[in-house]
Order: C-alpha cells, then structure tokens, then sequence
C-alpha cells in the first residue's frame, strides 16, 4: 500500500467473524475507515451492517479477526470502552433518556463536576453550546421525551460528538428526519469531516449515500462484497452488488397496478364496499373521516409523519377507539372497539413498531408465524405441531425468510427478515383487510421489492390492503386510491390514474403554512 | 387534582405537537416551536409562582399555573405537597390543639425511621426495582443490636456492626439480582424470610435494652424553637436525606439511578456504569434499612424478632404516594419525604380522632395509594 495514495486507516477491521444460535452473522469482513472520510456501509437488511457497527462499538464480541485503532490492536468489550477509544455511535432506535434533561442526555457520563458533583450549570452551558453549534433551538433543561423523535435523534448526535470523537458511526440518523434536517444534519457531518473525524454513515437512502459518502463498503449475507470509493460505482452496479439479482419486478408491479385501478375504480362504485367508515374520529387524534376500502382494493395512505395516516389505521385496525361516527362492513355496522373484534371481521393491522407492537424477539420463526393463527382458533385447539412446522415451511419459502430456520428465534433475524415473518403471521389468518402500517420502513431494496410484489399479489387474489408508506413513490406504485392525510385530517382521496408524485406533494404542502 | 381536570384550553397548543408522538412522529419546525412554548410553562411551574400571585392576571392566570403545574415533571410531587398541606389544614379545623408546631414535628420524631427506610427505597424504585427485605431487616437490626448491648458491647461497635450487616446483605441481594439476573421482587422477598429468619436465631423472645446511649438517645430532645423540641433521629434522618438528595442529583452514580429506571440499554449504550450502580442501590437500601433499625431502637428501646412486620410496604406505600414511578425512572428523594409526612399525618388525625380504630389507618392509606397510582398513570399519560 502506498502511503501517497491511500492514507493510513484509522480504524481496520480484519477478518471480523460472529455467529448468533442459527446465523452467521459476519463471515471474514474486512472493513476500514479513513480519517476525514465518510464511509458508507452498504447492504440489504440481514447483510450483516447492523452486527459490524455491533461489534466495533462493543455490543458484540467477535468470535475471530482483529480490529486496530491507529495502528494499534484494540479489544472492545462494551460500548464504554468504545467510547473511551473514541468510537462513539448513534443507533437507529435512539437510544437516549427520555426522562432525563436534554442537557444530561448530551452529557452524562461526562459531565464537568465540581467538588465531586456534578456542575450543572455548566453542564447546561455546554449542553447548550453544542445544541447551538448544530443550530437546534430546545432548552436544555427540559425533559428529552417531550421533544420529536426528529429532535432527539439530533440530540443524540450532539451527544456523540461532545466527547470529540475520532470515530462517529450513524445508523440511518436519518429515517426520522425530513429534507431540512437531514441538510442541517449533512452540514454537521461536514464540518466533523473537515476536522478529521472519521464517520461511518449507513442509510437506506441512496440519494443521501451519494451526497454526502466518499467511500462505501458493500456487505452481502454476512460476506464483504468489495470497497469502493464513491465516484468509482455506478448507482445501478451498487443496487446489483447489493442484492445480487436484478429488479425488474418494481416496474412490473407499476403498469399492472395503474391498469388495475382503473378497472377497480369503475367496478367498486356499485358494489358494497368491504369497509366503510363515514364519520369516524377520535378526539385529539384525528379528525372524523370517510374512507372506502373494496374487496381487493389497495387504499395508500400519504402524509407526512403526524399527518394522522397511523392514527387512521389504527381506528380501522380496533387498536384505538372512536368517539364518533359508523363503521360498516359489507353494509352491517360493527364496533371495531379492540384488535380484537377487528380481527373477527377478519381486519389485520400490522403496526409501525415492529419491535414493540409486532414480533415477540424472544419467540422463534414458528412461534411468530403461528401466533395470530393460533389466538384466532383459541388455546384450546391447539395447532397441532406438523401443521405448525408445515406453515413456517411455506411461508418460509414463500415470503423468502433468512435464515430459512423456523426454529431460530426472531431477535437473531434483520429487521427486513422480522418484517416478513409478521407479514406471514398475518397472512396465516388469511385476512380481508390487512393493514399495513410502514411496512417498508428500514428495509433495503431487494426486501421491499419483495413485499411490494406480495402486496400486488394478494390483492389481485382478493384481499383488501390499506398501506402506509412515507415513500409517496412507493405508495403511488401499489395503490389503486390514494387517501392523502394532513394536520390530522383527511384532505383528499383519488384513484391513482395519471397522479404524480408532485401532485400529491401539492396536496400535503398546500395550506401547510396557514 | 382539580388541577388535572380543569387543564385549561390555554395549555393545549403547548402539548398538540406531542401528543401524537408515541405513535407517529410529527416533523419539522413547528414542532421546535411547540417544544419551545412547554418550556416556557414548565419554566413558570419551577419558579413556583403562586397561584394567582400577580392579582391582575386573576383567573386566567390561576388557569395556566395549573396547567403549568400538570405539565411540570415535579406535578406528582406537588400534588403530595398540596394534599399535606390540605390534611392538615383540615385536622387543624377539626381538632383543637392540632395545630402546632410540635403536632408537625412530632411527624418527623414519630417517623424518622420510615423516613431513612423509604429514602433507600426511593433508589431501588428509581431503577425499576423493589426492596421487600428492609422491614425484616429493621427487625434484625434492632435483635442485633439489643444482643449485642446484652452481651456488653458497646454502643459504638454496635451501631457499626448493624450497618455493616445491613449493608452486607444489601448487597449480597444486589449482587444475586445482577448476576443471576433474577427479579428484584423474588430476590428480595428470599432476603425478606432470611433476615426475619435470622431474628428467630438470635432470640424469640423481646429484648430489651438498658445501655445508657440508647436509653439517652431515646430521651434526649433537641430544642429547636420556643416549646418545640424534635430527637436526634430526626437529625440523622434528615442528614440522611440531604445526603441521598445531593447523591441523586449531582453525581454521576445518582443520574445513572434515573439512568437505569428509563429501561432498555440506552443506559448501556450511553457507556454508564450500570452493572456497578444496579448492585449499589440495594446496599444502599440495605445500609439506610440498617439505620433505620438503630433508629427504630432508639424509639422503642428493645429488639424483637416480629417487630417492623409489612413496614416494607409502609415504605413502599410513601414513595409512591411521594410521587415516584413504580417502573422507575421518575421520582423525587423529597417527594418521598412527604409520603411519609402524609403516612404519618394520617395516623396523627386518627388518633386525634379519638374514637376510631388504628386501622382506619390502613384503609385510608390504601384508599389514597389507589388514588395515586391512578393519577401517575394519569399524568404519564398526558405526558407521552
């Protein structure tokens, strides 16, 4: 290696091997960062990106290969060390106190002290000084958990480069964040770039990876792909690199849909309509609606986050009750008042939370996928275990699950691979309606295609879908009506003949500034 | 909690931006703009300003303190503070003689010891944990030390040996939950049997205690104004809680307590000593049961194995109804105080009462318990 073209790394991971019960997680990947360098870490979801941030921050130990800081051979053994090495992290899911200050977020841990205890005032002062520094306007007296998740993760990145890091790893920082924040997030990564600080960027978003990444490492099912510098790689070739396989299936899906809703739009205007809600709200929540849904029809719900297209799920999924208004299906009314009831109407709501209010981590593949199945016939017909096995095997095959192990427990799998196995609990049930709430959300390409493609697919077969999506691009393409949300209220519904993009963009922003 | 249903409309653009943010995540500025005006309200509510204090704002001004004050994260604890104030205000209408300085530090001297336990307890809960062993501990700490002053130890040597064993098998018990990863509920319940196991060991039958510093500690009375006097318990318990404030609150070990209660692995994450600090705070609960049980010899003079039975749950009940979480995280040392001040409040009106019997005591303990934990969940909830 010649010092002239390539600097030393800062940070040089070699062979980095880890195995979970049922996975290898990371095969042999080499891995390096250069000072002032953003690096980007490529991969769809269970390509092992999470497990190599994992295991340079200290959360995970490596069964084999080496890591070296400067030259210098480092053992991590917990995200403290790491920290004290440098290497500071902000996870996807904030991993921050919302019942503590903002100010002891950012510093705790490291606070100035004075006689042994803390000095809060200049905790805050400095606290506030970053805050400043990254142009975020929030007392840093109040309480974390009463700002946006957007703030937060802002918060979060100011806590990491307070302990003027040398190694600043972000993963997604930006899936919470709209346009003007990732910009302002972008200028803070710069100016840490120019100061030498070496940051290991991994989004989902390509056109970000592009904007902002010198350098990217591609993963691939645990194994390094190849490390490439940006201008060298063709947006195209990265796609392929990281899926291996090309995608012709997304534009497929797009003309079949769009022929579709025609078709759909003038057949449903007679029939009784699977689910109709007239009137319906909630206080506080959102504001009374009419929705539609027909049998294999695909409703989109657009908005911006807070716009309430989660809020409606909700009331239609039974997990949140009405205070006014009807809802009918085929025609009888019916009181959706508990997930329950709605899933005796054979209505089906997938949750935004996956972590939370969807797969049980502790549980295996089999046990996730039968779960709902199971609750439907009742504890005391057991399913019996062939019939068990017979059903994660298919849904297995079906939906494409990695690893293919019905026995391997859910926490070992990516969030892509969980996304599906709830997908396959729900489908199990063989529901009417099935609500999908971001579905997509952090998934990578190839994975989306996948689930795009099966949500074509099951309506086509019959079953009604109401999806929710914050990719516009993403709910033009599957939807045969569109439903557009804003300021907990719903503002428009139209089939999706001829709509753009921007025309839905219209809808969202017009009237925003009033 | 008039303060809880008349929230006034004048508060809700503060809280709109939030209120949906458990599920869906609102964006952009106008939610910077939201946050800023909570600060403001809640700013308001730290200052403290008296309710309607500036006349001219009259009504509307009551309104939003309110609304201040529900938003506040110190809400609970004042509600605590406002139903003190309140029982007593009422036993000084109702009974002649309530009202007096004595009658209010006789609240203190009655309570010293309750007042160290639930201090202990207050740090447990704060990391989601609890502490079911510091009743029986009280118990073995006075058999220890009535034994030991039988045998002709003394008194200095006594003490020292019952805050070392209190605080030995707080730790033990610590270190159990950590490294077996087991319940703070059934390990502590283990050590509840062990240490009232213990007190059957030393003796079954009450001892009692003639050395002369105790017998002075349970009689000297400390002047502190004309006619009121309070006992040197009072003094230890409030160093006790001045200790455990600064503790809690301006050092690294007590944020990490807060830290802890939060759940999940942010803490972890956040590089904070958290294996070290979750052992810690059940030596600390077993150090404060300890000196709470030299107290509670100090106030009764004997050791007896049966004594201090369910004074766990007394604990408990205070920093509840003191306004701290029971899944931890949030929660006042000070707050925890006045549970007990309210606890004992309680039992002095009872008692004023005449007529009615002890237990009266425990009803209404458990009716207001029930009107606590209902309200944090309220307000927790109109946080989120």
């Amino acid at each position: 290696m010649s010092v002239a073209v390539d600097p030393v790394p800062l940070v040089e991971m070699s062979h980095i091997s880890i195995s979970f019960p049922g996975v290898k997680a990371l095969d042999a990947v080499d891995f390096r960062m250069f000072p002032g360098e953003v690096h980007s870490l490529m991969g769809e979801n269970g390509a092992g990106k999470s497990t190599l941030i994992k295991a340079l921050t200290g959360v995970y130990g490596i069964d084999s290969g080496t890591i070296t800081l400067d030259g210098e051979p480092l053992v991590i053994k917990s995200p403290a060390e790491a920290q004290n090495a440098g290497i500071s992290t902000v996870y996807q899911e904030i991993n921050l106190l919302p019942n503590l200050s903002v100010a002891e977020n950012i510093m705790l841990g490291r606070e100035p002290r004075r006689f042994g205890g803390i000095a809060w005032k200049k905790t805050r002062a400095m606290a506030a000084e970053l805050l400043t520094q990254m142009r975020l306007d929030i007392d840093p007296a109040s309480l974390l958990g009463s700002h946006s998740l957007a703030v937060q993760q802002l918060v979060a990145i100011a806590r990491a480069i307070a302990v003027r890091a040398r190694v600043l790893i972000l993963d997604e920082p930006t899936s919470s964040l709209d346009a003007d924040e990732v910009a302002e997030l972008f200028r803070v990564i710069r100016s840490l770039k120019d100061n030498g600080v070496a940051i290991l960027f991994v989004s989902h978003f390509l056109d970000q990876v592009y904007e902002i990444a010198d350098r990217l490492t591609v993963l691939r099912n645990g194994a390094l792909v190849g490390e490439y510098r940006i201008e060298e790689i063709l947006r195209i070739e990265l796609v392929r690199k990281m899926i291996g396989k090309e995608i012709a299936v997304l534009d497929d899906i797009d003309t079949r849909t769009r022929a579709q809703a025609v078709e759909t739009e003038t057949a449903t205007a007679t029939a009784v309509p699977f689910l109709e809600a007239s009137g319906v709200g909630r206080k506080g929540s959102i504001e009374p609606f009419d929705v539609r849904i027909s049998e294999g029809e695909v409703v989109g719900l657009a908005g911006l986050l807070g716009s309430g297209r989660t809020e409606l799920a909700r009331i239609i999924g039974g997990a949140d009750r009405t205070d006014s208004g009807e809802i009918r299906i085929e025609g009888k009314p019916r009181r959706l008042s508990t997930a329950r009831s709605a899933l005796k109407d054979r209505i089906a709501y997938s949750s935004e939370d996956r972590k939370r209010e969807g797969i049980i981590e502790d549980l295996t593949v089999r046990d996730n996928i039968v779960l709902a199945l199971q609750a439907d016939r009742g504890w005391f017909r057991r399913i019996p275990r062939r019939r068990q096995d017979e059903l994660a095997a298919s849904y297995i095959q079906a939906l494409g699950i990695r690893p293919a192990n019905p026995e391997a427990l859910l926490r070992n799998l990516s969030g892509g691979n969980q996304q599906k196995v709830l997908l396959a609990r729900w489908l199990a049930i063989a529901p009417r309606l099935l609500i999908l709430d971001e579905p997509t959300r952090g998934i990578d390409v190839g994975a989306k295609a996948e689930i795009q493609r099966l949500v074509a697919n099951l309506a086509e077969e019959g079953m009604s879908v109401l999806f929710i999506s914050a990719e516009l691009e993403e709910v033009l393409r599957l939807s045969h009506r569109i439903v557009v949300m804003r300021d907990r209220r719903k503002i428009a519904d139209l089939p999706n003949e001829d709509v753009t993009v921007t025309e839905i963009m219209g809808l969202i922003a017009s009237g925003a500034d009033a | 909690m008039t303060a809880t249903t008349n929230r006034p409309a004048g508060a809700e653009p503060g809280r709109g931006g939030t209120a949906g943010g458990g599920s869906d995540r609102a964006a952009g500025a106008g939610l910077l703009m939201s946050g800023r005006r909570r600060e403001a309200g809640r700013r308001a509510a730290g200052g403290g300003t008296p309710p309607g204090g500036s006349g001219a704002t009259g009504q509307h001004g009551i309104a939003e303190w309110l609304g201040a004050v529900v938003s506040s994260r110190y809400a609970s604890v004042l509600v605590t503070l406002a139903l003190l104030i309140v029982t007593f205000a009422v036993g000084s209408i109702r009974y002649e003689g309530f009202f007096s300085g004595q009658v209010a530090l006789n609240l203190f001297v009655d309570n010293a010891f309750l007042i160290v336990l639930a201090v202990g307890m207050t740090f447990v809960i704060l990391t989601g944990g609890i502490d079911l062993s510091v009743g029986s501990v009280v118990a073995l700490s006075t058999m220890i030390a009535a034994s030991l002053l039988q045998s002709g130890w003394s008194p200095p040597w006594v003490i020292l040996i019952v805050l070392i064993v209190g605080t030995t098998l707080g730790l033990l018990v610590g270190l159990v939950i950590y490294y077996f990863d087991i319940q703070p509920f059934i390990a502590t319940l283990a050590a509840m049997f062990l240490a009232r196991g213990f007190c059957y060991v030393i003796s079954t039958n009450s001892i009692s205690i003639v050395d002369p510093f105790f017998t002075a500690m349970a009689d000297a009375r400390i002047p502190v104004g004309p006619g009121l006097k309070i006992t040197p318990s009072v003094i230890v318990a409030l160093i006790v809680v001045a200790i455990a404030f600064v503790v809690l609150h301006y050092t690294r070990t007590g944020r990490t307590v807060y830290a802890i209660g939060n759940g999940g692995p942010s803490a972890m994450l956040m590089g904070l000593p958290v294996r070290r600090t979750k052992v810690l705070v059940y030596a600390i609960s077993g150090l404060c049961s300890a000196i709470a049980g030299v107290l509670f010899t100090f106030y009764t003079l004997s050791g007896y194995s049966l004594t201090a039975v369910g004074m766990e749950l007394d604990a408990i009940a205070a920093v509840v109804i003191g306004g701290t979480l029971l899944t931890g995280g949030s929660g006042f040392v000070l707050g925890s105080v006045l549970g007990v001040l309210v606890l004992g409040l309680i039992q002095t009106i009872i008692s004023f009462e005449g007529t009615l019997s002890s237990w009266w005591t425990r009803i209404v303990i458990g009716s207001l318990l029930l009107v606590f934990i209902i309200l944090q969940r309220v307000l927790t909830l109109r946080r989120r």
